[in-house]
């Protein structure tokens, strides 16, 4: 088994590691960081769970090898809130019961934060448009779009 | 009744959830994040092959694999018995098969388990996995639950001829049959349910641990009733006490169902746990989830309903294939019978019903609750019925659903196939009208003439249901004969700590119900503390009182009523130590409020804050008083609640291309009283996806050989965000008089009302064509197919 050698910076920390090649970047950040609110849950990367920011934009960390996110800057809902004070997007996801189970929030946070960072003003149609990556079993996405859509609201 | 004033109680309140917070960082753990020091991955090899025998399995090269500490297979787990059935079809002899810890010389559907290699880390344990080589004989396989009962049809087990588990009925079938002869119309139909994959999105997983020299097992996994897994695990599987293993529940990341049920994983990891000596942990992935976890549904129903000519149903009578797959899971006969043949009166007084139900083993994964569990395959034939009925009498299905509604005053109502339960209460017609009003039901039909006019099919469905919650009481479930050592209350515990801190323990087991708000908001209010106050303990069979989990919505109806109960007592103790505390009478003194005063005189009061230290410190208590607040509550409800509603889809199909598009949703739901409407609204909204993509877009699909050809989300059509328009649910409160909180339940109305809505809308759509019925789900090739048939003037339609 072929190793590399990887530096990545992951919510603002410096990691240097030697990895498996054929690790993938979201094996890297569960089991090798410890940072396990990145959730999997296909094999397919159809469901969006495991979305995190690499240099800023939105991206399954399934799809990705732990390998090429060397030299890339990462971003993990673990470092989306700063000192216990909620980013804007999961306090709206709290304010209009945008979760229930919880296991894709994640990923869904995580895309619509890309989103809202894009289109600060976004129509109902973008947001579902821009979710279309996330699946979630619980919620309908009712209260997901209404999270989404009050997320910009107070952040205008 | 409630003591809180009306200004402080949580109840009825949309309180933002104690669960969000851990959830929106990451910080709650799920299975898939337990780290145990040492723990070794184990991986399942799953039979390719649908129906076959075992002719050999070699594990050498596999043993031999870097990292790898074991491989094993069927014969080394020989000891242990089969998986229990633990809810078999009532009254009726069972032919139970059920699956092994692994199976040792048949398999009998694709994703049945055959070996486990357990290896460092996962990544090895997966390459060893491809290096054990089985020898399959491959035996001819049926995969129709229908075509499973004919003769020739190859046979899945010798102890059930025919691949008949059981053969179960309910009603009156000679006098269904006379109403049937003297209706003025019957209309007959062959209705598919189609078979569903339940996709939660967190899959599931287990780990354990052993301790050789106590005989202790550590089990954790992805469960929505903890308690029911070490019950099955340690009576039925090891033959141990159940002091000798912990279940334990994380984080469960959805459920629908599908964790409800004992798997042979779970058993699997205990077992391999105390042969390595090492923790073990086993993950499923999304590919097995979809070949070795639970389906749903899959039914076909042949229907006759006799009608007068003005629209009064006069007999219903349905015989069902019920596919339970190639082995039993552990409640599996259980759904079609008493959750579906028991429902078949759906909301309406239907003097003459007969329902048989066979439960037909097939070569597919095995079938038990998803969602609903019966009672959306009820809907879905009554409904059906109902507009069935309608079409043929050239009838409004609004007026046809009036005419058979059960009156509001007629509750408490036996409709005589539920074995002495009873409709506890209901307005069945109060949420039609409000559906009807929101939907602007005369406005519509004059817009879809329009819309015909100009090529477009609008459509318009109807699903006025009744559902059974808050299962159930025990002396029912154990009269029906349904019970096989299992009964249906649930429990909670309540301590108020020295400070006024509350805890409260339950049985029932969430999967993103939110349970730990609710339960916490019926506990602050009526002590009269801030919600912040109450801290909710689940999902630990160590530490939490017995209790039977969370499905068939009964978490709130009896759960939330257990600590209702309880918290009841510890204000009457309340009471008295504050009498006590007060130097008053025990009689003149109330406790509302939080706090306990001689009536008439709040001003000077003992908190509960107060009281809860006095009574933990123990130094002054009135004569016989025990130390501390401190209740437990097994509730064992009297009878089910019988939620209900209309829900109302509006859909539009494209002509050219046969493609639906779902343009409004609207439903009226009555769960009784509410305890918190943004939780009850969420789990309406979420219901409601599920119940439309069944008719819409969802069906697990197996080939002749037994082969799912959908194996994964990428040919199954999990719906996504931008294939639902907004969704507009609103309630009605007609409280149950079953339990003290009004409370009904409200988990799966949504999925139980909309599938048969949507399927009405399409064929309201279609009906101009002279299409009756098509089965679901609805894609465009299937509508397309109908509607060029149609015009061409016959076909399948």
């Amino acid at each position: 088994m072929s190793l590399t050698r990887i530096s990545v910076t992951v919510n603002g920390t410096a990691h240097e590691r030697e990895v498996e090649s054929r690790m993938l970047l979201v094996d890297f950040i569960r089991d090798e960081l410890a940072l396990t609110g990145t959730n999997v849950a296909c094999d397919t990367s159809l469901c969006g769970a495991c979305t995190v920011h690499v240099d800023g934009r939105a991206v399954k960390s399934c799809t990705l090898l732990a390998a090429q996110a060397d030299g890339y800057a990462i971003t993990t809902i673990e470092g989306l809130s700063s000192n216990g004070t909620l980013h804007a997007v999961q306090e709206a996801f709290r304010e209009k019961h945008g979760l229930q189970c919880g296991f894709c929030t994640p990923g869904m946070v995580m895309t619509a934060v890309e989103l809202l960072e894009e289109t600060p003003s976004p129509t109902d149609d973008e947001i579902r448009t821009a979710l279309e990556g996330n699946l979630c079993r619980c919620t309908g996405y009712e209260n997901i779009v209404r999270a989404v859509r009050h997320a910009a609201e107070v952040s205008r | 009744m409630t003591t809180a004033t009306e200004a402080e109680t949580l109840l009825g309140k949309p309180v933002r959830r104690v669960e969000d917070a851990s959830l929106l960082t990451g910080e709650m753990q799920f299975l898939d994040d337990l780290k145990l020091p040492g723990m070794a991955f184990a991986v399942v090899l799953r039979s390719p092959y649908a129906h076959a025998r075992i002719s050999a399995i070699d594990t050498t090269k596999a043993a031999a694999y870097p990292g790898v500490l074991a491989v094993y297979t069927g014969k080394d787990f020989e000891d242990l018995p089969p998986l229990p059935c633990a809810w078999q079809a009532g009254g009726v002899e069972n032919f139970v098969n059920t699956p092994r810890v692994l199976e040792i010389d048949r398999v009998t559907f694709t994703g049945a388990g055959v070996a486990v290699v357990v290896a460092e880390n996962r990544y090895a344990a997966e390459d060893a996995l491809e290096l054990i080589d089985v020898d399959y004989e491959p035996l001819e396989t049926v995969v129709d639950a229908e075509a499973a009962t004919k003769e020739g049809a190859p046979q899945l087990h010798e102890n059930a001829p025919g691949n008949i588990a059981m053969d179960w009925s309910v009603g009156e079938q000679d006098a269904t049959d006379g109403a049937l002869r003297k209706a003025d119309v019957v209309v007959r139909e062959r209705l598919v349910n189609q078979r569903l994959i339940p996709n939660p999105m967190e899959v599931r997983g287990a780990a354990a641990t052993y301790e050789p020299t106590t005989g202790q097992y550590t089990v954790w996994m992805t469960s929505q009733d903890p308690h029911i897994m070490r019950l099955l695990m340690t009576a039925f599987v090891f033959g141990i006490p159940e002091t000798k293993m912990r279940c334990i529940a994380l984080q469960v990341g959805g459920g629908f169902g599908t964790k409800i049920f004992l798997y042979h994983e779970y058993v699997l990891v205990a077992a391999l746990a105390a042969k390595l000596g090492r923790p073990i942990k086993w993950g499923e992935t999304r590919r097995e989830n979809y070949v070795a976890t639970t389906h749903g549904r899959d039914h076909i129903t042949y229907l006759e309903v006799g009608a007068t000519r003005d629209g009064r149903i006069t007999a219903l009578k349905a015989k069902t294939y019920a596919n339970l797959g190639g082995v039993l899971s552990t409640i599996g006969p259980g759904i079609p019978t008493t959750l579906y043949g028991r429902m078949l009166s759906g909301a309406y007084r239907i003097p003459n019903i007969h329902c048989q139900v066979l439960g037909v083993y097939t070569n597919t994964a095995m079938v038990d609750a998803y969602r609903g569990a019966g009672r959306p395959e009820a809907t879905y034939a009554v409904e059906r019925a109902v507009d069935l009925v309608a079409a043929e009498l050239g009838l409004d299905p609004v007026d046809v659903r009036r005419k058979n509604f059960i009156p509001r005053d007629e509750f408490p109502y036996d409709p005589g196939i539920l074995r002495g339960l009873t409709y506890d209460t209901g307005d069945y017609e109060k949420t039609l009208d409000r559906a009807l009003e929101i939907v602007g039901y005369e406005d519509f039909r004059r817009q879809q003439k329009q819309a015909l006019e100009q090529g477009r099919h609008l459509g318009i469905g109807f699903s006025s249901y009744v559902e059974i919650c808050g299962a159930a009481p025990s002396a029912w479930i154990g009269a029906v004969g349904e019970g096989w050592g299992a009964s249906m209350w649930e429990s909670a515990n309540i301590r108020v700590h020295l400070t006024g801190k509350v805890a409260v323990t339950t049985g029932t087991q969430p999967q993103g119900q939110g349970h730990r708000t609710t339960i916490a908001q019926v506990v602050a209010s009526e002590l009269g503390i801030p919600i912040e106050d109450v801290t909710v303990h689940i999902g630990d069979t160590q530490g939490t009182p017995f209790g039977y989990g969370t499905y068939a919505s009964r978490s709130a109806a009896v759960g939330g009523v257990a600590a209702y109960k309880s918290v009841q007592r510890i204000k009457e103790k309340a009471r008295r130590l504050g009498a006590h505390m007060l130097e008053a009478d025990v009689d003149d003194v109330e406790f509302e409020g939080g706090k306990a005063f001689v009536k008439g005189s709040p001003e000077t009061a003992k908190t509960i804050q107060e009281i809860a230290g006095a009574a933990a410190l123990a130094y002054d208590l009135p004569e016989g008083m025990e130390p501390f607040l401190d209740d437990t509550t097994y509730y064992d409800p009297p009878n089910c609640t019988f939620p209900f509603g209309t829900h109302i889809a509006i859909v539009e199909i494209d002509g050219e291309t046969g493609e639906t598009a779902l343009r409004r949703y609207v439903a009226v739901d009555d769960v009784g009283k509410v305890i918190n409407p943004m939780i009850v609204d969420g789990q309406v909204h979420g219901g409601i996806a599920q119940g439309v993509a069944q008719a819409l877009w969802e069906a697990g699909v197996y080939d002749d050989e037994g082969q799912l050809q959908t194996p994964s989300l990428s040919e199954y059509a999990v719906p996504k965000a931008d294939f639902f328009p907004p969704l507009e649910v609103e309630r009605t409160e007609t409280p149950t008089d079953v339990n003290p909180l009004g409370v009904k339940g409200a988990g799966e109305t949504g999925t139980i009302a909309s599938t048969a809505a949507v399927a009405n809308a399409v064929m309201d759509a279609l009906a101009p064509l002279g299409i009756k019925h098509l089965d679901m789900p609805f894609t465009p090739e299937r509508v397309w197919r109908a509607m060029r048939d149609a015009k061409r003037g016959g076909g399948e339609a």
